[in-house]
């Protein structure tokens, strides 16, 4: 990397970042339905008039800690499957060498 | 301003913007809003899409065994892309694009419709977005709808000798534009009850409009914008799915 890369990279990272901040800010403090989803403006909305309001998940992963428990078991899972067939997925072409 | 830092930059920024703590703000639909009866539909209409497209990634992988790593590629990329809230300043709200027409331009369309039912069912299980009884017609709407538009609309444009840019583009808005208009079509068949079906499918449509119409065009020049990139590094990617002029 060139000498003045990184200090750089490090003011437009943060420009970047002041940028993107408040689009992530906390719903509460906006005003109410301000920037919701088209799955809270639209589509509930027009399930609500028809009375068939969304319910809560039948697996409901969001409590405690449920929600890393259940990556953390995803993660075992897939990195078991990945390690596995690591030679099927990552097999290499079989060209003569020159 | 040197080209490695904005590259950098522009990678820190993109990664901490997936990173925030963000709600998950969606065209998909919720859990237990759709009856039974509508649900258990959707999930036989997407069957048989499903399986073909399941035999379509066996097929290709067994002739070409690095489609599979493309595959979990563009199914990483879907997953990010569809639960990525853009706010749209025109309509006060937020939605997301799909990336169904993107990845069925990079590994065809039924391969993609697998990545996006394995997305939409790792959404609707960890992250509250759509649901288990839901998920049929979301994989419809998404998976199915996105990807062969956005399919179609290459191969048509791309007969018509027009650059891969603009076929691309068009790709992306269609894809995002019908997963909507279907999406509106699940809820309208399901939820009209007594009333006129075509009144309220226009009435959602109309709804998801001022949030849709701007996304769609972003989305248009997100698949554009990815796929020169990907045919400018690494063409020899898209040898695998190529789509004849």
């Amino acid at each position: 990397m060139k000498k003045h890369a990184l200090p750089l990279s490090c003011i437009v990272t943060a420009i970047v970042l002041a940028i993107s901040i408040p689009l992530h800010a906390d719903d509460a403090e906006e005003p109410e339905g301000k920037w919701s989803g088209v799955d809270e403006t639209v589509v509930e909305k027009f399930a609500e008039e028809a009375g068939r309001p969304p319910r809560d998940p039948y697996i409901n992963v969001g409590e405690g800690d449920m929600l890393l428990f259940c990556f953390l078991v995803a993660g075992v899972i897939g990195g078991f499957i990945g390690g596995y067939y690591f030679r099927v997925l990552f097999k290499e072409d079989k060209e003569p060498a020159k | 301003m040197r080209r490695s830092s904005i590259r950098l930059a522009l990678l820190l920024g993109t990664a901490m913007l997936i990173l925030l703590p963000s709600g998950a703000y969606a065209m998909h639909i919720s859990e237990g809003i759709l009856p039974p009866g509508w649900a258990a539909l959707w999930y036989l209409v997407a069957a048989p899409f499903l399986w073909w497209g399941i035999r379509d990634v066996k097929k290709k992988s067994a002739a070409q065994p690095k489609f599979k790593i493309l595959v979990a590629m563009v199914g990483a990329a879907v997953f990010i892309i569809s639960c990525m809230p853009i706010p749209v300043p025109t309509a006060g709200t937020c939605s997301h694009p799909c990336g169904t027409g993107l990845g069925a331009i990079i590994i065809g369309p039924g391969p993609t419709i697998v990545v996006a039912s394995i997305a939409l069912l790792l959404q609707a299980l960890f992250l509250a977005h759509g649901g288990i009884t839901t998920l049929g017609a979301d994989i419809v709407s998404m998976g199915v709808g996105g990807a062969l538009s956005g399919y179609f609309m290459f191969v048509m444009l791309r007969r018509l000798k027009l650059n891969y840019f603009v076929c691309a583009f068009a790709s992306g808005l269609i894809s995002d534009w019908v997963t909507y208009a279907i999406t509106s079509t699940a809820l309208a068949t399901a939820l009209h009850g007594d009333g006129d079906f075509l009144k309220m499918f226009l009435a959602i449509v109309i709804a998801f409009i001022p949030t849709q119409l701007p996304l769609g065009v972003l989305e248009g020049f997100l698949s554009a914008g990815a796929y020169r990139f990907v045919r400018a590094r690494r063409p020899e990617l898209l040898q695998l799915e190529e789509v004849p002029a």
